[in-house]
């Protein structure tokens, strides 16, 4: 079954202001074991101005969704073999190549987690920062993109500007790699930015002051923001709306308090009840049995069957649809509407 | 990797992907020649086996002539299907009136041999430098790194031609002259490969069990580091060929009559453009082994890595 | 409780940092660990906590004797572990082990699962084969593996049976202290929880104690008994994890635990109390080195802090603090 983007009620998808929206997004990757469904059938949309966490553990394709919508996924050995991706009423998977590199750092942009990998440790930072603002403005004198390129680091509150820009990567800090990094990503005031696990690197006292950086740019550029992490912290910290993956597909969107409070899938309820409290004195965490299913080998039904303590018979036959549980929440289980584990 | 009741990690399963599933790809579509080039290389490998090895192995057996003489009267015959040429010297024969085809075939074993037992050598010496440089560091890396960067840059031909005239071509002459070269090849790949394995967590988790730095290094290390040890060693199969056949040619190298591939070049050097067969067969014979080696040598490389870095 | 089983003492690492094309001149120290105390019991936890470069895996290294300390001491049983030779250090090598940060790094890619775990038991103790073979089984099924498990290869398994392994290997000589340096942080959340369970569950079967090394709170709560922070080298608050958690007093302590992220969106906290980035290690602020980011700053701090015992075993080291209250 295909579903489409079912969160997105009818007025929202007439009025069309969703920045972004993607249905039925499928990348699968080819290799001599067999095809790995890495991102097989995932819909989502994001407004301007708010964040979208996307939720998940390894295995759960979220990477390879977001180097999917910039079109960035490795080749020759992945490929998107289906969907649309609709960015301001255009689909991305239409453009050609050529298309698509106007609009990738434009309009749509990338942070990676690694600010170690993210820049190039042979040339200086001002290097790099005026590359990216130069690769969409040819015509940008020496001096007007020195401009540009100060004005970037001062919008992600670099102090002394004008002095990183002279500095090599391994001069600083993980934490400053990582604004400049989201100084280049912004360079352009995209409608849209993708960050995969931007934090994950980072110190704990850096980690929040980044994801308040990424809000306050937020604020001022109205820039969309996917956050894709495992983390739930993250999440509780800096999103506006979550969606929780699962072996390439999403089981579960809804507003953040809602994805705590009333979370309506159990991998979500074993997700964020395998979290160690700071508040609490448990003596025993609650985890979850086995493991992902590997995405070459994926079962008929429900992928989360094998190990969900409430499947049912049906649930291991067929895959669930994505029943809406309120306006903005739906989730894909069987058992959704009986909620099993409201009595715990 | 057999296949048992594992749990399910990452074990190969399956048949290759077909391609046509997916019509509505966009863009480039390089996943055909990807695939072709991880592909088995079996013709290299048949080169490999056919013009090299076996001959090498087989000589005694298949052969019908002498090698080392010739019958005089059938002197400079070309081969079997020119204007001339018999069945009895399918390729031909030389100066000295002896069978190319037979001296091709133990030109192989000499081949082989030498290049098998340089390589060997070469390899036990370089690693084990390498090896105690990379892990141990301090002097013994200056040293070591030192001996390196002098024996990269001896001129191997000249060399050879000086030994050679002090004390006169043989076997062991030509062995000891090119181990001497190969070996800094091996040490300088091993010492840097060693001091990345010295920094892993295993090589750590080794240390705080408290095993001594030899068990680590024989264990820990050269397991780790033997990968492209063996693609370093094919690829310089050819090198060491080139180079035996190369001194061999300017009469540096294995001393005649004996029927190295250069040898024989260098037999056919005045006959080439009337009796051409003489330098060809043997030329064409390093050719093909040294590419097919060097080929084989690539996909050897790119077959072991990826395995490495799979993730469970 | 008795006597403690590890003591430090003023335990100081300094790294020459050295400049020119020979690495001939010496331009100055990094402190990575200085002037660094404490001790850990018998059976329980002790968590050093604190964010990269404050030296707590420096401290861990020290520890386990995989560098020498410029000055202090390590003790086990009263014994100098940095002294120590031949037959003593075999001892101390089945007395304390390791698991380490990252389970893809930590397993020799080209060992057999069961050569890893017997390895540590092999270097230490002559045992018979068989004997070997029983013990490597048996610890491979106390943390949760199967035997047979052991005849394949680190890259066959997914990251958290590996730091399983990991955890075999440190445990099969049966040793009194294990020295844990991250041990789940890079594991998926889900998988965390049954790696800590796991160790937990091994500490109240075996007694062993635990150096714990984290930067995560949330982990260090549910499995230390006593935690101690640190920063760029020093310690700065110790205690009991009640204490700790319940009532921290060292400025830093209060700003890591308001700068981890909300564990629901509605404790979003407005201010965050730590600012700046950690000053570079080889030209540290004199006196208290948390002076340059501390909100509470005073004048006095450009000297250094002296240690005060505020209630029975917490401590901290902050000039808000002078006496013991």
């Amino acid at each position: 079954m295909t579903p489409t983007n079912p969160s997105l009620s009818q007025a929202d998808r007439q009025s069309g202001s969703a920045v972004l929206e993607v249905t039925d997004l499928k990348t699968y990757l080819f290799t001599r074991w067999g095809t790995t469904k890495a991102v097989d059938g995932v819909s989502l949309y994001l407004y301007p101005g708010e964040t979208l966490g996307i939720v998940g553990e390894s295995g759960s394709g979220k990477s390879m969704l977001a180097l999917s919508l910039v079109r960035l996924t490795p080749e020759p050995a992945s490929r998107i073999v289906g969907g649309q991706v609709l960015l301001g009423g255009r689909d991305l998977l239409a453009l050609s190549e050529k298309q698509m590199r106007d609009v990738r750092g434009k309009e749509i942009s990338m942070i990676l987690q690694d600010p170690q990998q993210s820049l190039n440790p042979v040339f200086s930072v001002g290097n790099q920062l005026r590359e990216a603002i130069e690769v969409h403005d040819q015509n940008l004198t020496d001096e007007q993109a020195h401009e540009r390129a100060v004005s970037a680091l001062t919008s992600v509150h670099v102090p002394a500007p004008e002095e990183r820009l002279r500095n090599f990567p391994h001069q600083l800090s993980g934490g400053m790699k990582q604004r400049i990094v989201g100084a280049m990503a912004m360079a352009y005031q995209p409608q849209v930015l993708i960050a995969d696990e931007p934090t994950t690197a980072l110190d704990v006292t850096i980690q929040a002051q980044y994801l308040r950086l990424l809000k306050d740019l937020q604020t001022r550029t109205g820039v969309g923001i996917i956050l894709i992490t495992h983390d739930f912290g993250v999440i509780a910290e800096a999103c506006d709306r979550v969606a929780v993956m699962y072996a390439g597909r999403i089981v579960e969107q809804a507003p953040v308090a809602e994805i705590f409070d009333n979370p309506q899938h159990p991998y979500t309820r074993a997700l964020l009840e395998s979290r160690p409290k700071l508040d609490s004195t448990a003596t025993r965490l609650r985890s979850i049995a086995g493991q992902p299913p590997s995405l070459t080998d994926l079962p008929e039904g429900c992928r989360f069957a094998p190990r969900c303590e409430y499947a049912i018979d049906r649930c291991q036959r067929e895959y669930p649809p994505t029943l809406s549980m309120s306006d903005q929440h739906t989730a894909a289980c069987w058992r959704s509407e009986e909620a099993p584990w409201a009595n715990r | 990797m057999s296949v048992r009741n594992a749990p399910r990690g990452t074990e190969p399963r399956g048949t290759p992907t077909k391609l046509d599933e997916f019509g509505q790809i966009k863009g480039r579509s390089p996943w055909r020649w990807s695939r072709r080039s991880n592909r088995t290389p079996w013709v290299s490998i048949l080169i490999i086996a056919v013009v090299l090895v076996l001959p090498a192995l087989l000589a005694d057996v298949i052969t019908v002539h002498d090698p080392l003489r010739g019958v005089l009267s059938d002197r400079l015959i070309p081969p079997a299907w020119e204007d001339g040429g018999s069945w009895t010297y399918p390729l031909g024969t030389d100066k000295q009136g002896r069978d190319i085809l037979t001296r091709m075939i133990y030109g192989a074993r000499i081949s082989l041999s030498v290049s098998t037992l340089t390589i060997l050598i070469g390899a036990v010496v370089g690693s084990t430098l390498g090896l105690l440089a990379g892990y141990f560091g301090g002097w013994i890396d200056r040293i070591v790194s030192w001996l390196i960067d002098t024996f990269l840059s001896l001129p191997n031909v000249l060399l050879a031609l000086v030994i050679v005239a002090a004390i006169g071509p043989s076997f062991v002459t030509i062995i000891a002259i090119i181990a001497v070269t190969i070996w800094a090849s091996f040490a300088r790949q091993v010492r840097g490969e060693t001091l990345s394995v010295r920094e892993t967590e295993y090589v750590a988790r080794a240390r705080v069990a408290g095993a001594p730095s030899w068990r680590i290094l024989a264990r820990h290390v050269l397991p780790n580091v033997a990968n492209t040890l063996i693609v370093l060693a094919t690829l310089l199969v050819g090198v060491v060929i080139l180079e035996e056949s190369s001194l061999s040619f300017i009469g540096a190298g294995i001393p005649r009559p004996n029927p190295s591939w250069g040898v024989m070049v260098a037999d056919g050097r005045d006959q080439i453009l009337t009796a051409w067969w003489v330098s060809f067969f043997p030329g064409l014979a390093i050719f093909l082994v040294v590419l097919s080696l060097n080929l084989f040598g690539d996909w050897l490389r790119d077959h072991l890595d990826p395995k490495m870095k799979q993730r469970g | 409780m008795g006597k403690p089983l590890m003591v430090v003492e003023g335990l100081t690492k300094h790294f020459p940092v050295s400049a020119g094309q020979y690495g001939g001149k010496t331009i100055g120290h990094v402190k990575a660990v200085d002037d660094v105390s404490f001790s850990i019991d018998q059976g329980r936890t002790l968590a050093l906590v604190g964010e990269s470069g404050c030296g707590k895996t420096t401290t861990a290294r020290l520890v386990l004797r995989l560098r020498t300390p410029t000055s202090g001491r390590v003790t086990l049983d009263d014994r100098d572990v940095h002294q120590l030779a031949g037959a003593d250090l075999k001892w101390f090598r089945t007395c304390v082990q390791a698991v380490f940060q990252d389970p893809w790094a930590s397993l020799s890619p080209r060992m057999r699962v069961r050569d890893i775990v017997a390895e540590p038991l092999i270097v230490n103790k002559k045992m018979a084969k068989d004997e070997v073979r029983e013990r490597v089984g048996l610890t491979l099924e106390k943390v949760g593996m199967q035997r047979w498990q052991g005849d394949l290869y680190p890259h066959e398994f997914s990251g958290g049976q590996r730091q399983r392994v990991a955890l075999a290997s440190a445990l099969v000589t049966e040793p009194r202290l294990l020295v844990l340096d991250e041990p789940v942080s890079a594991l998926d959340v889900s998988v965390q929880a049954q790696v800590m369970n796991l160790l937990k569950d091994i500490q109240a079967d075996l007694g062993t104690a635990f150096l714990l090394i984290s930067h995560d709170l949330a982990t260090v709560r549910y499995v230390a008994d006593q935690v101690a922070v640190m920063y760029m080298g020093s310690i700065v608050e110790m205690g009991d994890v009640e204490q700790i958690f319940k009532s921290p007093q060292h400025p830093y302590t209060k700003g890591l635990f308001q700068s981890a992220l909300p564990m629901h969106p509605r404790d979003r906290v407005d201010d965050l109390k730590i600012h700046g980035e950690m000053p570079s290690p080889l030209d540290p602020p004199s006196g208290c080195r948390f002076r340059t980011r501390c909100n509470q700053v005073m004048e006095v701090c450009t000297q250094l802090p002296a240690v005060t015992e505020i209630e029975t075993g917490h401590t901290v080291s902050c000039h808000l603090y002078p006496r013991a209250l």
